[in-house]
């Protein structure tokens, strides 16, 4: 293992140090427990948005916190819930009265942490659950689909109406609706390494490639053969597409999201390609993300996220943001 | 069961995990995603390094001291199951009175149906809960007798018997759920890992 560590102890905290101290004029960190939350206290009557989850998603959550955006983020060990005493801290500091939406991916751990977090606090809160990773059967059996690089959009889009005063049931339904508007896929080159563990995840091939794979490296679909970036890219619209089924008159946001190792001269290719067979099928891409939002530590690879849009989605996408990860109109 | 008995058990159990770490980490990395013997060996050093601080409480404050360690210093899956496991416990009745096996069993049997209801598993569908609650059955069977060694022993069997049976398992909850056909062929880490724990702490019971 080859990281910038000093001991595996201290990881996270000097971490989340040093983001604090980068980012002084956008957020503060709380350590013990651990949570983010903007320098400005949320304003009376804005609903709360506080996200969280395993650490080593960076930018994802921390970085999504600031004007437009979330109001706190919980950060947990790498690749691990956090506790539910970090949501509760966090709740009461940054809870204005309007009330607290948590934001959590659909991961057993992550929901019942959420779940004992949002049992502990005692003002007014609800919550949703993204799942828009197409890679995996969703059924009510089953945990059902992963929660991945959508949630990205769903922070941003629900953060603007927040700040438009959404009330916390308006924000919720925002937020559901954004989550089933989306649809992701991932595929990873190489495997990732916890620091905790200290080698990969999963053994991968140099010529392999593990298709519709999870943000902390768990498996897909299958394990192929590299292809071309064309190939790749058309088998994970392919996927997508057969899930959301875009209207043809539908308007649509592109959002490719690298994992950590990949170069955004990569995935700038992958967005080329994107938008090429998405125009040659009459899907109208309208707006765009692209780069490392929701990462998998050092892992190469990408994930390409379709949202299908409404005037009330494109209205709060350009909305105005100020975070560490993601700027504009401000 | 005491304070002294917990914190025995904590070390009996720390050793064994720490024995078997590979083989839960491997198993984890084949279906899971690779976080859980880390989460179950902080808790459980977490709760070890408790020692001072808990060994002259009453054992309902002791209880929920693990409790609040183990909620908010593990994370993931098992520190919520596990915290609402050693809650639910602290939150039992008369615990100021001399704990027997009995109790005991009451104790440890309202603790799993917790957990069972925070992670909304069952049996069958390849996690922990596929050890917990076969071996809860079978304490609740046992609570009453007055030779409960042996039934010890059948404890420890049952709980390996539904260890292996996770192997060939379509997993439906947790992180394997995700993984379908391919999270065949591997036993649970988390059922494993509960295993482990209990039959370190039934052989201790039954030596000594």
């Amino acid at each position: 293992m080859k990281k910038f560590i000093n001991n595996n102890d201290d990881f996270l905290k000097e971490s989340l140090t040093g983001f604090g101290k980068a980012h002084s004029d956008i957020i503060n960190v709380n350590l013990d427990p651990s949570f983010i939350s903007r320098k400005n206290k949320t304003k009376d009557g804005k609903v709360s948005l506080i996200s969280g989850g395993g650490s080593g998603h960076e930018p994802m959550h921390g970085g999504f916190v600031g004007h437009g955006m979330l109001d706190a983020a919980c950060p947990g060990f790498v690749f691990s819930a956090p506790t539910p005493d970090q949501m509760q801290a966090a709740a009461e500091h940054v809870d204005s009265g309007a009330g607290v939406l948590f934001i959590v991916k659909n991961y057993s751990g992550d929901i019942m942490n959420f779940e004992m977090g949002a049992e502990m606090y005692s003002g007014k809160n609800d919550s949703i659950i993204t799942n828009d990773d197409v890679a995996v059967e969703d059924s009510t059996f089953t945990t059902g689909r992963r929660g991945v690089a959508a949630t990205v959009l769903v922070e941003k889009i629900v953060g603007s109406l927040a700040e438009h005063s959404g009330s916390l049931e308006e924000c919720k339904k925002l937020g559901e609706k954004v989550n089933k508007n989306a649809g992701t896929m991932g595929v990873a080159f190489t495997s990732c390494t916890v620091p905790a563990a200290g080698k990969p995840t999963f053994d991968i091939g140099d010529d392999e490639m593990e298709f519709g794979v999870g943000i902390h490296g768990e498996p897909g679909r299958k394990r192929e053969k590299i292809q071309q970036s064309k190939t790749i890219v058309g088998n994970i619209l392919e996927a997508i597409l057969d899930n959301l089924k875009p209207g043809k008159n539908e308007k649509n946001l592109l959002f490719v999201n690298g994992m950590g190792g990949t170069p955004l001269t990569e995935l700038y290719l992958v967005y080329e390609d994107a938008c090429q067979i998405l125009q040659s099928k009459g899907v109208e891409v309208t707006k765009s993300l692209v780069g490392n939002y929701c990462t998998s530590l050092e892992m190469q690879g990408a994930s390409i996220t379709l949202l299908k849009c409404d005037d009330e989605i494109l209205k709060h996408w350009d909305a105005p943001v100020h975070t560490a990860a993601m700027r504009w109109g401000m | 069961m005491s304070v002294s008995f917990l914190i025995s058990q904590a070390k009996n159990v720390q050793k064994v995990i720490d024995e078997n770490s590979a083989e839960i980490e491997d198993l984890d990395q084949k279906i899971g995603d690779g976080d859980h013997i880390f989460n179950i060996q902080r808790g459980l050093k977490l709760v070890v390094e408790l020692e001072d601080s808990i060994k002259d409480l009453p054992l309902a404050k002791a209880l929920n001291m693990i409790a609040m360690k183990v909620l908010s210093g593990i994370g993931g899956s098992s520190g919520a199951l596990f915290g609402t496991f050693f809650m639910t416990m602290a939150k039992s009745s008369d615990l100021d009175k001399d704990i027997d096996f009995n109790k005991a069993c009451e104790m440890i049997i309202c603790g799993i149906k917790a957990m069972k209801e925070r992670g909304k598993a069952d049996v069958g569908e390849k996690t922990m809960m596929d050890v917990l609650l076969p071996v809860s059955e079978k304490l609740n069977e046992l609570k009453n007798e007055s030779e409960f060694k042996s039934g010890l022993n059948e404890v420890i069997k049952i709980a390996e018997e539904r260890m292996l049976s996770t192997k060939d398992m379509l997993a439906t909850k947790g992180r394997a759920s995700f993984l379908g056909e391919r999270a065949k062929g591997y036993i649970d880490p988390g059922a494993r890992s509960s295993q482990l724990m209990i039959d370190a702490i039934c052989k201790s019971v039954i030596n000594n």
